[in-house]
């Protein structure tokens, strides 16, 4: 086992440079920054424009090419950071909007769909990684990424990534909610290494006390599921308690 | 052909901070320390660090006492929210003189 980093031994050196473009507060920022430590000066870095491109890319119009990339094996790790919406152009509904959240195209019922689970999609071509991080947890990702870079073919990392604008919250309770959102056992932290899955950092603990924050504490901090009905949070609710129900048969 | 400079006919740039301008300007409330309740500031040793660690605009500085670049500094309050002794509280820009903005 390998030692965990923390913020003490956290790589010092800087290769993003301050005065962004990104929004105040946008949780890719950190995601980016300690991802960049992690992979360190000898990296290409081949970023679609902003936060919009990447999305539209990979979700609903060219995942073939990352799909036919993947089957190929080429090596490379794929970044694909998900905040849950097209939010660059205004905050509309995308493939990884989660049920019920209300968006500029779905403003009076919110999303009536799931959230498409990408990272599965990605586990199912037998990829030697894939990992589900949050921005809330850079340091987990940091150790992630660490952990990949010498397994062959293609890597990918879904990242959960907070949007103050399009989720509708104070920019300073971004890592709040992104902890809430692993907290309450709505989003996952794991990793899958040549096909064994293993939960990690607070995702693994959240096994050992078996005890999830209720999820309507996580739905409460964002403006963009006020339409939530009671019905519909307990449903969702279920659903998480089922998925984590398997976590904790395996545990023993 | 071969002797002319390219480069000065191409739009090209060197990387460095402001790529999205003086962001400072986009703040509307200013991160301010408590040294008193700071956790590296009282033991005088590397510590914490929450700040630094999780500040998106990478403006806090990994020092004792941690300081904030406020030249581009966007004010999300991240660093407030996240310090573990409530040193850090953000302060309405208003409340700054003029001089001491520029």
């Amino acid at each position: 086992m390998q030692v965990k980093t923390t913020i003490l031994s956290l790589p010092t050196e800087e290769f993003v440079h301050p005065g962004t473009r990104a929004c105040t507060g946008c949780g890719l920022a950190i995601a980016y920054r300690v991802g960049l430590k992690a992979l360190g000066k000898d990296t290409m870095l081949v970023v679609p424009p902003s936060c919009l491109t990447v999305l539209q890319g990979l979700f609903p119009v060219a995942s073939t090419a990352l799909s036919g990339a993947a089957e190929r094996g080429d090596n490379f790790i794929y970044f694909c950071y998900d905040n849950e919406g097209y939010m660059n152009t205004g905050a509309q509904r995308s493939g990884t909007t989660p049920i019920g959240a209300i968006t500029a195209n779905t403003p009076f019922k919110g999303k009536l769909q799931q959230k498409k689970d990408v990272p599965a999609i990605m586990a199912a071509h037998k990829l030697s990684y894939v990992a589900a991080c949050s921005a809330a947890y850079p340091l987990d990702l940091f150790d992630k990424i660490k952990n990949c870079m010498h397994l062959p073919g293609t890597k990918y990392f879904h990242i959960h990534i907070p949007c103050p604008p399009g989720w509708g919250y104070d920019p300073r309770y971004g890592i709040k909610i992104g902890r809430l959102a692993v907290e309450t056992g709505y989003y996952d932290l794991y990793e899958i290494v040549n096909g064994e899955f293993k939960l990690t950092a607070a995702s693994e603990k959240l096994v050992e006390k078996r005890k999830l924050v209720p999820v309507q504490e996580y739905f409460r901090t964002q403006s963009r599921f006020r339409l939530l009905t009671d019905a519909q949070i307990a449903d969702i609710q279920q659903k998480i308690d089922e998925k984590w129900a398997g976590y904790y048969n395996k545990d023993e | 052909m071969g002797t002319r400079n390219y480069r000065r006919k191409t739009s090209h740039s060197e990387h460095g901070p402001g790529d999205g301008g003086r962001t400072g300007s986009w703040r509307v409330e200013r991160p301010v320390l408590d040294q008193s309740l700071c956790i590296p500031c009282k033991r005088n040793k590397e510590a914490c660090f929450i700040c630094w660690l999780f500040c998106p605009e990478i403006v806090i500085s990994r020092t004792i006492p941690p300081r904030v670049d406020l030249e581009y500094c966007k004010g999300c309050g991240i660093c407030a929210e996240e310090c573990p002794t409530r040193a850090i509280t953000m302060v309405d820009e208003a409340k700054f003189s003029e001089e001491d903005k520029e």
